[in-house]
This record gives C-alpha cells, structure tokens and sequence, in this order.
C-alpha cells in the first residue's frame, strides 16, 4: 500500500466546489418546480373541473352552458327519467355480475395455474392478451359472436341442437347480461394475474408448517391461502368497481345501450345527455351520481380495509 | 482549531425533539465515535453534518467555517454508507471519479487519484466492473475509495460495517484504523457495536434519545462511566448491576451482598466520601465480569481485592474465558474466569472480586455515585 | 407457493394434473375463441360467414376484407377505410405517451427522493385523480379545449391524455423509486451533483423497467382510449377507436361481417404485437398499477 498517497499537497479534488449560492436555491427549488405543473394540473383539470360539473348540475343548461341557478332541477329531472333508473339498475346487475365472476373465475384460474403447471408462462399470457384490447374491438368481436343470426346460436344449431336460442343481444331483458360475458372475458384473467402474484407472495414455510401439521391441501387453501390473499380481493375489488362504474365504451360498441336503451349504463347515459341530445345540465348531474357511486363504493371499502390493517 | 464542533444543536421533526442539543468537539485528525441504540439520533446527527438535513437550532463548525447553510458539496466531507450505496449503473471506477467529474478536476487528474486509491484500497483489478458483481467486502471498499478520492477533511462513516459478516468485520475495521492512522483525516463514526466504538474511537459520544450521555475517551468511558445507562451499554458481556445495601465497615464503607446461606460485606476502597450518604439504603453495584475472577494467590491481601464462595448456576464457555454465572442479591451475576478454574453448576467456586474498578449508582436517577 | 402436490396416492395425482390440464386447456379455447373467429370471419367471403358457422374454416383465404377495412369501408358519411384513423391515433399516442412518461419519471422522482413539505399530500391528489370518472371532467374539458381552439386537433387529445395519464405515470415511477434506496441520492449529493444532474447521471439509468412499463401501459391506454376520442374529435381527425365504431355501426347497404372483422384486427394489431413483444412488463404494468389502484 502507497502511503504517501491520501496526504498528497497536489490534490485539486480537494478545493471547495464552485459557489454559487443563486444555484443551491434554484436546486432546492427545482423538486417543487418539477411538481408544480402536475400539482396545478391536477387542481385545475379534475378537482376545478369536478366543481364546475357541478356547478353545471346546478343549471338549466341545454345545448351551451348557461349559468343561471336552476337548483336541483336536474338532478330531480335525472331521477324522474326512467331511462336512469334502467341505467342504475343494469349498472347493479353489470357490476355485480362482472365483479363476482371475475373474482371467482380469476381465482379459480390463479390456484390452477398455481400447481407447477408446464407452460405456465404461455398459458398465463393466453388469459391476459384481452386486456390488451380496446373495449371496442372486444365489443365488437362479441357482437358478432352472441350475433342471434349466424353466431353461436348457430353454431349449435350446426351441431344438431335446432331447438337452441340464444338472442340476449336483442332481448331487452338479457342485453345487460351479454355486456357481463364480453366484460368478463376481457377483464378474468387480469384478476388471475393479481391472484397469481398473491399466491406467489405467501409464504412457502406457512404451507410447509401446515402440511406437518397435517392438513390436507383444500383445507390449507381455504384456511390459509385464500384468507391470505385479502388485500388482492380487496385491490381486485376496487379496480373492478372502478372498471365497471366507468363501462362505455364496451356497450357502445357491443349494444349500444339497445335494445331501446335496455343496456344502458350511467356512462353511456351521460355521454348522450351531455353530449348528443344536447342536454348538458342533465349530462353533468349524472357525471356527479357517478362520482358519487364510484366514492360511496371505494370509500367505505378503503375504510374498512385500512382500519383493519392498522389493527392488525 | 477543532476539526468539527457541534454547538447545541437540536433537530425536531414535526414537534418531535430527536435532538436534544448535542454538544461535541474534536480536533484534527481525532475518530470520533457515536454509539447508541437503534432509534437514537445518530445517523440523524450524521446527516445534518453532511448538510443531508437542516437543524433546527444550534451551530455546526467543520474547520472554521460554520456549514450550518452550505450545502453537502460546499462542507468539504465524504460520507460512506451503511448500504455503500454504490451507483449501480456505473463502474468502480466512474463510481470513484463521479464528484471529482462533478467538481471539474480535469480528466488526467482523475485517472491519477482513481489509481492512487485503488492502490491504497487493493482494489486495482475491479476498478472495470460493476457494484453488482462486487462482494461485500469490496463494496465497502469501493465506497470507502469514493470517500477518500476526494480527500476531504471530515469523513462521516454511517454503521458502513454492518453488513459484512463477522470475520470481514473484524478485517475491515482494522483497515479503517490503518486508513485513519495513515491519513490523519478526522473522522466522525457511526455504529451501534461497542466493540467497534471501543477499537476504532478517540473519543466516543454515547448517546441515548437524542442526548449525549458520555463524551469522552473508549478508556474513561469504560472505566468511569457517568450513568447506569452507559455503564451497560459499553462493555461485552455487559457490566453486572448487583441491587445492594451499603453498610458501614470498619473506618469505611461496603456493600452487602448475599448468595447461596453466605452474607458477605466488601469493603469499597476509597468509597467513603461518597457512599457516606447512603449507609443503610440501596445503590446499584456496578462490577464487571472480568472484574469477578478465580481465586488468585498472588494477589490474596491486597485491599482491593474480596474472596468469597459461591453456588454456580451455569457455565458459559467462550474458550478464552467461561463464564460463570452466580446468584447475588438474587440477581444473576456473570463472572469471567480462567477456562481451568471454572467449576461445574451445582458446586460452588472461590470467587475474587477486584472492587477498585466497582462503580454505584442512584437506582432511582440511574446516575453514578461512586 | 409451489409443492402442492405432496403425499398423494401417484394414481390419483395423476388423474388430478390431468383434469387440471385439461380445466386450463379448455378455459385457454374460451381465450382463444374469439380472435380465432375475429381472424377466420375476415377472411371468409360473406357469402361463406352466412353458409358457415363461427368456427368453420375459411375456404380459401380471401384479403378483400382486409383491404376494404384499410382503404374503403365506410365509417360514417365518408367511406375510405380505417387507414386515416390509423394514423390519426399514431399522431397523437406517441406524443402522449412520451409526454406523460418523462412527466411522470420527473415527479416521481421529485415526490420520493426529495420529500418536500406537503408532497405526500400532492402524491394523495394526484391519485384521486386516477379514481374519479372522467365522465365527471367532460364537459368542463370540452368547452375548455373550444375556448383554447385545440378542440378535435391532435395536440387536443395529447393535452387530454397527458393531463389524465401523468396520475398514473407519476404512481408508476414514484412506487418504482421508493425501491431505490434513499442513500444513494444522498451519496450524490455530496458528491456533490444537483438536482438534474442526480436525476440524469444516476436515478435515470436505474430507471430502464419502468420506462418500459410505463410507454407500453400509456400505448394500451391511450391507443384504446374510446371516451376521449369520441368526445373531443369528430369527422377525419377521430381516433381508430371511434372509426372502428362507427364503421361496425353504420348501417348502408349489407352487413360486412368480415370488414367488421379484419377492421378490429386492425384497430387491436398495435396493442397486441406491443403486448406478444413485451407481454412481460405490461403485466408489470397491470399489477403496478393496481397494487395502489
Ligand atoms: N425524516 C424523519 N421524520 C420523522 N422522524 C424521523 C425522520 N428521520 C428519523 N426520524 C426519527 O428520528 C429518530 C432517530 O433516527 P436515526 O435514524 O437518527 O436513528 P439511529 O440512531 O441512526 O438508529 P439506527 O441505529 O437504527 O440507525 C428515530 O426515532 C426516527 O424515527
Ligand atoms: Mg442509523
């Protein structure tokens, strides 16, 4: 080892940086400044933009904004208008529906998939391409496949069963239903992969510890593992609400809201009050119930679950 | 002209006082050290004197410049992490020459220095690779090589041992001692190991909750330390504290300690003055174990030194020494005596107690008496 | 989460990974259907859509369709195919997504390695906006964007896919870097680099992951996004979302099932050749997304 090294009278490393006190400032500043923009942004372009909406619920305004003070009018309006409660009703049918079965089929699949399978990479990339896809070309495809002329009601007709119907796309009682098919194979294998990644992240020695123990492996599944994987039902559940609150562009382009407007959920309802039946008042107090659903929704739920974990 | 002094300084993050003002001072060249418990401030403290954290009241000097305003790169100090927290992306080398790229040395100057530390820190032949495909050990070193490249004149080190296994540990160390003794650049040293305290400091801080509890020399603080609490913190295994009545002996005082049917009484040498006061009341007994040895012959008679017989409950042997664990006052006591002389638990053992290093303490404030 | 299949009888695991292979093989058919019908329905001639079934082959393999999607079908009162749309969204999708990338790894960083005074609040903000509807911001963003005079104009629909996107972009980088240590920053620093410099020099080249995460989930947004386009753009300057729409819904003359077709493919071809190429981190992209979703 050189020893002389370190006590060298030579080294310019050792002169004190350039001061510059302007640019100490402007570097505690700039963390700050790079968040301003969003900060605004996000001030002006949703929470500014949530209080005009409702300051326009609050208007008679048709087809331009007009700012006089209507009240409530719209939103007693809204809740006069049949077509809302059909909106409400299928979005609760829709909701439900989809988010029940997403959970138990992406489960289901994650505890498949989960058993050493072969190929696991291919067959997980198989149940998630759809969610790569636009709603629309989904909606697309599953119109003409639940197409009651020459879809599946066909295809089973080929097969011999000439009996068979299936025409929920034009049936205003069952339309609502095949936005749940369309929705549900779009979205499953998205809740799989979040089951799947829960799975992996338990704990090997939990289930080695109870396999000692004796247990059988339904029992460690339903006593163990799956009460384990509460935060991913519960994240699960919240992106799902979210997604399906949100559901437009899958009925527009599956059913349109038809027929009549027996599929109608709240987006599309909004989006033709507001914005092609030139209604904006109306358009803006149902944008508001939506809202409103999506926080009386996740809102409580995020309660309960953080109170639970700062319990435990 | 000290090196570093910290004048009350005190740091509160949202109302909370982490700091309590701290008060400390050394000079040139000195390796100072600061222990404590996890959670105690020290790596706060270290922070605010690499410019990483405001004060929030009090006065840092580094030199003679007060730094209480500069900023990191304008307080001329080097810090090495606990996690080295090497820049993964880039090479040994550019992990090196990074703040000497940054302070403009020109690019001949550069390679010169990368190339003296590497050959001070033996770490030549890595200079191309990347953190990642670094060992532990020579991480650290790569990051005590960024710290020296610079040749500041205060290296800060945070815990940077306390991930290496205990043999590269003891290595380690003794290469920072080396490096000190070499350079003769102050140091300030975190750790919550009192072995590293002990081996590394001039002076050591203990501190606890944010306060100093000791500022002083390895040497004072193990013999003399001001309070329960660094009495017990310095030391492996750690000092015994023997709940104890103080009576009067002779022309002076002593302690009165019970173990198996036996009462004995020590006399305290030179304890008089300051045990006076509590003749008849209870103090803390402080007694290290290698003050509590094997009966020796030689030094038989000598005031300071009391024999007596005790059951032992249990032998810890650590090859150079076993310890013996024997019941006082209804405490456990670990006495560290030759590996030969160590008798079996269930029998009793003549035991020699060395009471000029013995220290007491005020059980209600914790802090020294005698 | 792996040895499930201990202390069973060899006979009856055996049965047991069969039946499990064939659940996953089946629910893989249930995935798979509907592209292959998607891909043989747009290369059948209609006259074989309507002498066939859904899951008959196409005879021989007819590209008309295709062609027609691209340059000729009508989406509404003008009838030169999906191409225009096509570019329509390239033109504003990479610069979206670019934008929202870098704005979203700038406050990222800024939010996690130089915690501020109020800047977990700022973070709390910027997440709320990933919750609401946009329904709830339409209006207000449709007479802002007339009164700007960039309403149905390229640089509109960058401004709103920006706007919104950079929510999920900052979540994306900031719960990235709160995996890199706070040392490291520190180090810099006394080393004595700035803000930029820290940023360029060290956290930057960290951030390779979830750059790739973040472009290809912004892509899928945005390239999917339906709401935004319908809403903000109209005539030839729609997305291909809201052409493809429009084409599958106008109702002139006989239905093409096959245009329909290939014209769906067309609109998902993008999405799907990123998703086949990097399927890995859109994944990523996902379950980032929703840990805090
Ligand atoms: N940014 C901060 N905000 C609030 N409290 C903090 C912050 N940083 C540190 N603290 C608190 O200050 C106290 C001292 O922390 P510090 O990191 O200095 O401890 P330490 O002595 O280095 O402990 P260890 O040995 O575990 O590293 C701790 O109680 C910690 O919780
Ligand atoms: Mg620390």
């Amino acid at each position: 080892m050189n020893a002389t090294v370190l006590s060298s009278t030579t080294a310019p490393a050792a002169r004190p940086a350039r001061r510059c006190r302007w640019c100490d400032t402007l570097d505690a500043w700039l963390p700050k400044l790079v968040v301003a923009p969003t900060f605004v942004c996000s001030l002006v372009f949703v929470y500014g933009y949530i209080l005009w909406t409702a300051v326009l619920s609050l208007t008679p305004s048709r087809l331009l904004p007009n700012y006089e003070f209507a009240g409530l009018a719209q939103y007693e309006a809204l809740f006069d208008n049949e077509r809302w409660w059909q909106a409400l009703s299928n979005l609760a049918v829709f909701g439900g529906g989809f988010i029940v079965i997403c959970l138990a089929v992406g489960l289901l699949l994650a505890v498949l998939l989960d058993q050493k399978i072969r190929a696991e990479g291919f067959i997980r990339s198989i149940y998630l391409y759809p969610m790569a896809l636009s709603f629309i070309v989904t909606g697309t495809a599953w119109k003409w496949i639940l197409n009651p002329e020459f879809g599946i009601e066909k295809l089973v007709h080929d097969w011999g069963f000439t009996n068979f119907t299936f025409d929920w796309l034009i049936d205003p009682e069952w339309s609502i239903y095949t936005v749940i098919v369309a929705a549900v194979w779009q979205s499953s294998g998205f809740v799989m992969a979040l089951f799947l990644a829960g799975l992996r992240g338990i704990d090997d020695s939990i289930i080695k510890a109870a396999q000692v123990d004796g247990a059988s492996m339904p029992t460690i599944y339903r006593r163990i593992i799956i009460p384990s994987l509460r935060p991913v039902f519960f994240s699960s559940f919240m992106i799902l609400a979210h997604i399906a609150v949100k559901s437009f562009d899958l009925v527009m382009a599956l059913t349109n809201g038809g027929p009549g407007f027996s599929s109608d959920l709240p987006a599309t309802f909004m989006y033709s009050f507001a914005f092609t039946r030139n209604q904006i008042g109306l358009g803006a107090a149902s944008a508001m119930m939506m809202l409103m659903i999506v926080v009386a929704v996740i809102v409580p739920f995020m309660y309960s679950e953080m109170r639970r974990s700062r319990h435990g | 002209m000290g090196a570093l002094s910290i004048r009350n300084v005190r740091k509160s993050y949202h109302g909370n006082e982490i700091l309590k003002g701290i008060d400390l001072e050394i000079d040139k060249g000195e390796f100072l050290i600061l222990v404590g418990p996890s959670g105690c401030g020290k790596s706060t403290l270290l922070s605010m004197i690499a410019g990483l954290d405001s004060v929030t009241s009090g006065e840092i000097r580094i030199g003679d410049r007060v730094v209480n305003d500069l900023s990191p790169k304008d307080r001329d100090i080097a810090m090495v992490f606990q996690s080295y927290a090497l820049y993964p992306n880039m090479t040994v080398r550019e992990n090196i020459s990074f703040g000497l790229q940054i302070r403009k040395v020109p690019a001949a100057e550069q390679a010169r220095i990368v190339e003296r530390v590497a050959n001070t820190l033996q770490i030549g032949h890595l200079l191309d690779r990347k953190p990642s495909q670094l060992s532990g050990g020579q991480r650290q070193r790569v990051a005590m090589g960024r710290a020296i490249s610079r040749e500041p004149s205060l290296f800060l080190f945070d815990e940077p041992l306390s991930n290496l296994d205990a043999k590269l540990r003891v290595e380690m160390r003794t290469e920072i001692k080396l490096l000190h003794q070499r350079m003769g650049t102050s140091i300030v040293y975190v750790t919550h190991d009192q072995i590293e305290a002990m081996t590394l400091g001039d002076k050591i801080a203990v501190m606890k909750a944010g306060e100093v509890q000791q500022f002083g020399t390895p040497q004072e603080i193990y013999d003399n330390p001001a309070n329960l609490f660094v009495a017990g913190f310095m030391g492996s295994p750690s000092m015994n504290f023997i709940p104890a009545k103080v009576e009067a002996v002779g022309s002076g005082y002593g302690v009165k300690l019970e173990s198996g049917q036996r009462t004995h009484v020590f006399p305290v040498p030179g304890g008089d003055g300051k045990l006076k006061a509590w003749e008849g009341r209870e103090v803390l007994f402080g007694i290290r174990p290698e003050q509590i040895t094997h009966k020796s012959e030689s030094r038989l008679g000598l005031p300071q030194f009391q024999t007596a017989e005790m059951p032992i409950r249990l032998t810890e042997p650590t090859g150079p020494d076993t310890m013996v664990l024997v019941p006082i006052n209804g405490k456990d006591v670990v006495c560290r005596v030759h590996p030969a002389h160590a008798g079996q638990p269930g029998e009793s053992m003549e035991l020699m107690f060395d009471l000029s290093k013995s220290v007491f303490f005020d059980p209600a404030s914790e802090q020294r008496i005698a | 989460m792996a040895d499930m299949s201990v202390a069973h009888t060899a006979g009856a695991s055996k049965l047991g990974r069969f039946i499990i292979y064939g659940l996953l093989a089946l629910v893989c058919l249930y995935y798979l259907m509907p592209l292959f019908v998607m891909l043989s329905t747009s290369l059948k001639s209609l006259d074989e859509i309507r002498a066939g079934n859904l899951l008959s082959l196409p005879g021989e393999f007819r590209t008309d369709a295709w062609v027609k999607a691209w340059d000729s079908a009508c989406t509404g009162v003008q009838c030169e195919g999906l191409k225009g749309f096509f570019w329509n969204s390239v033109s504003f999708v990479v610069p979206a997504v670019v934008i929202s990338t870098m704005i979203g790894a700038f406050n990222g960083y800024a939010l996690t390695m130089y915690r501020f005074r109020g800047s977990d609040l700022v973070f709390g903000m910027l997440m709320i906006g990933c919750f609401i509807p946009f329904q709830v911001v339409l209006l207000p963003m449709a007479q802002t964007l007339g009164a700007l005079g960039i309403a149905n104009s390229t640089l509109g629909l960058v401004f709103v896919h920006v706007v919104y996107g950079a929510a999920f972009t900052t979540l994306f980088f900031r719960n990235y870097y709160v995996t890199i240590p706070d040392e490291l920053v520190k180090a810099a620093k006394i080393d004595g680099a700035g803000f930029l410099r820290i940023f360029f020099s060290i956290i930057l080249p960290l951030s390779v992951p979830i750059i790739v995460v973040s472009v290809i989930w912004q892509f899928t947004q945005v390239w999917n996004d339906f709401l935004f386009g319908v809403v903000f753009s109209s005539g030839d300057r729609q997305p291909i979302t809201v052409a493809l729409n429009n084409l599958v819904n106008t109702s002139t003359g006989v239905k093409e099932y096959n245009v329909d077709m290939a014209a769906a493919i067309i609109a998902a071809l993008p999405t799907l050749l990123v998703y086949i190429v990097a399927g890995k981190y859109f994944v990523r992209g996902l379950t980032a997304g929703a840990v805090k979703g």
